[in-house]
């Protein structure tokens, strides 16, 4: 008999390496040791064995029993695993495909740039406002010390709706409209669309953006203004962007300057795109022109301030390097999506 | 403003590169625009002197010359001009020069003509830059046969041997300063700047006897418009080509040189900055001029033979009958100098600003003269400039000018002034300039300090508050030498609610897949056509612009769907396979009694895809979650029809666009853009739009949000179909179901929609999942039940049957 249990466990262990299917090794686990298995039919002869053999042959047959378990278990993990293999070899993907993405828009690079200013001033302390688009000559013109035939209205040519409303020209109706409503000290921002009768071309539009700049209190200098300028072009441009003033006049502010910034393409050394100059103008500033405040009932001698004009397409186009205006305003799509 | 350097040299010696005197003006308030070195496309173009002259031996219109250059040998030049005789000097382009051909530069190499060798080419005025206005003696088409005043030293670099070497300096000057468009003000500038001497002497002649006012009478009818007039007389004149030193001078500036009356007045404005005119005295009937305004009716060819209409608010110079010129603006063609001219009458006035501004700008005339008048002069220069005028005559021989002047209406105020407070200009500036300084710019600008009070020359109109004598100051200091230093105080800033809740829209647009556009506010009137809308929409009624471009930007736009459709039309046209966008864009509404119109904000939303199956629902979804994020949940979907709450429902397919009513009022409009205006647009594909009111949503904005505590109990789901009419809309169908559930309804959601034989003609078959849910305990089946049993109920009687 007890040749008979090592034959099985021998039999059973090479008939087990042969095998790669799990239906398989469940037949060969009910052959050997099922019910009706072999190791079974050797243990129903065991009546026969004397009393010593019995408890020999009994243990003998408890360990092949044992050990064919566990040949068998750790086929069954192998076969588990080789066929968990199989699956992930069979599910590979090609990876380099493309992904599959829900639409996102993009928002148009005008507004993008403005977004970003706008923060820029809101941490400086500057609140934004808005105002009329369509505006009286008296906010556009007279009460920025610009009366009736006032010849530097001819650099702001006009689009009129009638004698006495026209499109504004320049945000800076806004700064007369907040000066009226509240008392300094103010510091605001003010966005928006301005009209101008030009001609489109790649470098000029008869509507285009604006971002005025005011701020009134006690003791504001010219100091001040500079200082505010510098400030918003290194947070928009970087730390190493250099700006300069010129003399230049508007008839709302004195002294009046342009402001230059350092050509970003030839840092200031001269190139074709800053006309050898090595600075590109970039906008208008000022101290508020006393007339101005007076007429909006602020005393000159207590308060002074200073205001600033920003053109959103310059520093757009100067941001992108975007060489027509009128990309900006055509919205086609494949210009769209590149921001 | 060209300025010559030539001319400048008469009165300042700088001595510095003209880099350093642009820059240098630039940064002290008088910006350079950019320079221009005069002939510079020129090069080795020498004066020739022509030795002899052969006809070609192979052509029976050429000529070779013989030509010396100043070098060793004589070179042979071929020449087809007719004009050329041995013994001229000619200006000689060499082997290896550039001239200009057609108004471009040319390379000029030697090379055989007919056999002939030529060396070069003998020019033409025009083949310099010229003109003959620069060398009146010279003929048009021939060789340029350089006369007595040009420096005719063979081998002599052509430009420096006409004068044609100048640097011109063109000059961007702001309307405040109108002294400065003229050489004696920028010369003025440039003494300040660079502090050196300034070499202005006041003009003298010495003039005949007589006694002007035998000649001529003077009278002012409007003094207010007219606040001094001067005049001389010049007799016994010589019309003829001025020198050339002032034609080249003209020439740098810009004006045509004419004759030599014509270009003293010319030379005077330019050199003064005054306007002047002159009159032949034979045209001045009467011997009178009225300085008066227009009559009725009356009308003037001006110098360029233009026949003016003139109005009653226009200032004329008149003789005894008619207007001579409008005032400060241009001389009348029949009074001005001629050939014949014998007696002239110079005038030198000032006149209004603003009223020379109005008229130049009714007459469509904008002059040199009127472009200084218009910016305000000052009425003491007059003398100057006249005296300037006479001193030329003299100087040129033109005539002889009667001793005694005409000068009416002359007020002689007190210089304009300003207190002197160097404290304030520091404590405004934010600067530490000492007084000594500021004392010393003002000096080199021409500024008197007395009694502590700055005192502005004539000139200096622009001049009336500390802020000004502050920027004085400071354009000498140097405005990049002010510090830069931080706003003092605390300021916080934040958007307004109205600028979050915009900002919050667009976000929400952005990420439902749409890009921004940006378009004009201003449309054609035809676009209200091209979107159908009803000829009495009162969107047609718009702000109207009286002077615009063209038509096609003529109106403020009442309503954003035609922005959004143009932009559709145009990326369809460039073939753009799909364009997905949005625009936050102002309406322009007038309002009855108001000046100004409303300026309401607008989402417009347009889609089309030719890649995709986008459709009615998928706008709808779009319109969906922008209501959403506006916080807007309670709202009925109407159809788009007439009455609807929006006019431009027209330009919509009438089955599939619908509006959204919210609180009873209708906040958007969205669908199918209609077939016909897709064709008006020339849109080949079906196309999707929408717009929505934004200040009409944030007044509805339930923006609070309130955590409610997740569900205790478990669901119950019920599904059900019901078959009803085509026509029933699905809303109708889930409000029934709702109110008949009642409040254990969660939630109902759509899963299917199906007609087809299977329901019957003019049928379908709609399929809702309900989820039923208590908060008081767990829903039992029979519960659940028999409500779907009330909802079915409820459903047959609206002739929607359980399926």
């Amino acid at each position: 008999m007890k040749e008979q249990l090592l034959s099985i466990e021998a039999r059973a262990k090479e008939e087990l390496s042969g095998i790669s299917d799990s239906k398989l090794l469940e037949e060969l686990r009910v052959k050997f040791l099922g019910k009706k298995g072999e190791i079974t039919a050797i243990l129903k002869q065991m009546g026969k064995l004397s009393a010593e053999e019995r408890p020999v042959i009994g243990q003998l047959a408890n360990s092949v029993r044992a050990d064919i378990e566990n040949a068998i278990s750790q086929k069954q993990a192998q076969l588990k695993a080789a066929l968990a293999e199989k699956k992930l070899a069979a599910e590979k993907l090609d990876v380099t495909l493309p992904g599959r993405r829900g639409r996102v828009g993009r928002p148009h690079p005008l507004n993008a740039v403005m977004a970003e200013v706008e923060e820029v001033f809101l941490g400086m302390g500057f609140d934004i406002v808005e105002g009329p688009e369509v505006e009286t000559d008296h906010y556009c013109f007279e009460a920025l010390n610009m009366p009736k035939h006032h010849p530097a209205r001819d650099t702001q040519d006009t689009f009129y709706i009638n004698e006495n409303v026209l499109l504004r020209t320049q945000t800076s109706s806004v700064q007369i409209r907040t000066m009226e409503k509240i008392k300094p000290p103010i510091r605001i921002i003010s966005p928006g669309r301005v009209y101008r009768s030009d001609a489109v071309d790649a470098t000029h539009s008869p509507l285009f953006h604006q971002i005025e700049g005011l701020v009134i209190d006690k003791g504001v200098t010219m100091a001040d203004l500079k200082g505010t300028l510098e400030l918003l072009m290194k947070r928009l441009y970087g730390d190493d962007c250099r700006i300069r003033l010129r003399p230049h006049h508007f008839p709302y502010t004195e002294p009046s300057a342009e402001v230059d910034i350092m050509c970003f393409n030839c840092h200031g050394e001269g190139c074709s795109m800053c006309k050898q100059e090595g600075y590109v103008e970039l906008l208008g500033a000022g101290m508020v022109h006393p007339k101005v405040l007076e007429g909006c009932g602020i005393d000159p001698e207590i308060y002074s301030g200073f205001a600033f004009g920003i053109g959103l397409e310059r520093i757009t186009m100067g941001r992108y390097n975007i060489n027509d205006l009128r990309l900006l305003y055509e919205n086609d799509v494949r210009f769209l999506e590149q921001f | 403003m060209d300025l010559s350097m030539r001319w400048l040299a008469d009165y300042v010696d700088c001595k510095c590169d003209i880099k350093e005197f642009c820059a240098g003006l630039t940064m002290s308030g008088s910006k350079v625009e950019c320079y221009e070195e005069e002939g510079d496309f020129l090069s080795n173009v020498v004066v020739g002197k022509v030795l002899s002259i052969a006809p070609h031996p192979d052509s029976d219109h050429m000529f070779v010359c013989q030509v010396d250059v100043g070098e060793d040998q004589p070179v042979q030049i071929v020449t087809g001009a007719q004009n050329v005789n041995a013994g001229d000097y000619v200006p000689t382009a060499k082997h290896k020069s550039t001239v200009l051909h057609d108004g471009k530069p040319v390379k000029i190499t030697k090379g055989k003509l007919r056999g002939e060798e030529s060396n070069g080419m003998l020019c033409s005025l025009a083949e310099l830059g010229l003109t003959q206005h620069d060398f009146p003696y010279a003929i048009e088409d021939g060789i340029f046969i350089l006369g007595d005043d040009c420096d005719r030293t063979v081998g002599k670099d052509i430009r420096e041997a006409i004068g044609f070497n100048d640097t011109k300096v063109e000059f961007e000057i702001t309307s405040n300063r109108p002294d400065c468009l003229s050489v004696i003000g920028l010369a003025r500038e440039t003494a300040a700047t660079f502090n050196i001497p300034l070499n202005v002497k006041p003009p003298v002649f010495k003039g005949v006897e007589g006694n002007i006012n035998d000649m001529l009478k003077v009278k002012i009818h409007n003094t207010s418009l007219c606040s001094r007039y001067m005049g001389a007389v010049v007799r016994n004149v010589k019309i003829a080509p001025s020198p050339r030193w002032m034609r080249e001078r003209l020439r740098a500036s810009g004006v045509r040189p004419i004759n030599n009356l014509v270009d003293i007045t010319n030379y005077v404005m330019l050199e003064y900055g005054r306007p002047m005119h002159a009159f032949d005295l034979r045209y001045v009937e009467g011997a009178q001029i009225n300085v008066r305004n227009a009559r009725a009716g009356e009308s003037i060819t001006t110098l360029d033979g233009e026949v003016r209409e003139l109005s009653e608010d226009m200032l004329v110079i008149a003789d005894a009958v008619k207007p001579v010129a409008v005032a400060g603006v241009m001389g009348g063609e029949y009074s001005g100098i001629m050939e014949d001219t014998e007696t002239v009458v110079f005038e030198s006035a000032c006149f209004d600003g603003a009223s020379v501004r109005t008229t130049a700008k009714k007459l469509g005339m904008r002059t040199d003269a009127s472009a200084r008048y218009e910016k305000g002069l000052d009425p003491h220069e007059c003398y100057e400039a006249l005296m300037r005028a006479c001193q030329l005559v003299e100087e040129l021989g033109a005539g002889e000018v009667i001793n005694t002047v005409i000068d009416e209406n002359y007020q002689n105020e007190t210089p304009k002034s300003v207190e002197f407070d160097p404290e304030w200009i520091n404590n405004f500036l934010g600067t530490d300039i000492s007084e000594e300084d500021m004392r010393e710019y003002l000096g080199r600008l021409g500024f008197e300090i007395k009694d502590g009070r700055v005192i502005a020359p004539w000139y200096r109109v622009d001049i009336g508050c500390k802020a000004d004598i502050a920027e004085e100051v400071v354009r000498l200091y140097g405005y990049n030498n002010i510090p830069n230093t931080i706003i003092r105080g605390v300021a916080q800033a934040q958007r307004t609610p109205k600028q979050k809740f915009e900002k919050k829209l667009t976000s929400a647009a952005l990420s439902l897949g749409l890009d921004e556009i940006t378009t004009f506010s201003f449309i054609s009137p035809k676009y209200f056509d091209k979107i159908k809308l009803a000829a009495d929409s009162s969107l047609r009624n718009t702000v109207t612009i009286t002077n615009p471009l063209g038509e096609d930007t003529s109106v403020m736009r009442t309503t954003l769907i035609p922005s959004v459709c143009e932009v559709l039309a145009r990326n369809y046209n460039y073939r753009n396979p799909k364009a997905y966008l949005f625009e936050m864009g102002n309406e322009y509404i007038p309002t009855e009694g108001e000046v100004l119109p409303e300026e309401p904000l607008r989402m417009g939303i347009g889609v089309y895809d030719t890649k995709d199956s986008f459709d009615f629902y998928d706008i709808k979804g779009i319109v969906e979650g922008i209501l959403e994020t506006a916080g807007v949940y309670d709202y009925e979907i109407e159809r788009a029809q007439e009455g609807c709450g929006f006019d431009e429902y027209t330009a919509f397919h009438p089955g599939r666009s619908a509006v959204v009513i919210a609180k009873g009022k209708a906040v958007a409009i969205f669908g199918e853009l209609h077939p016909q205006v897709l064709e008006n647009y020339g849109i080949g594909t079906r196309a999707y739009a929408a717009k929505l009111n934004i200040p009409e949503l944030m007044g509805i904005s339930d923006g609070e949000k309130v955590y409610k505590p997740l569900p205790k109990f478990p669901a119950a789901t019920r599904d059900i179909s019901v078959v009803c009419d085509n026509d029933t809309p699905a809303a109708l169908i889930e409000k029934t179901i709702r109110s008949a559930v009642g409040a254990v309804l969660e939630k109902i959601s759509l899963f299917d929609v199906y007609t087809g034989a299977q329901v019957g003609e003019g049928k379908k078959s709609v399929s809702y999942s309900v989820v039923m849910r208590s908060h008081d305990g767990t829903l039992t089946d029979e519960q659940a039940d028999k409500a779907m049993e009330k909802a079915v109920a409820k459903l047959a009687e609206i002739g929607a049957k359980r399926r």
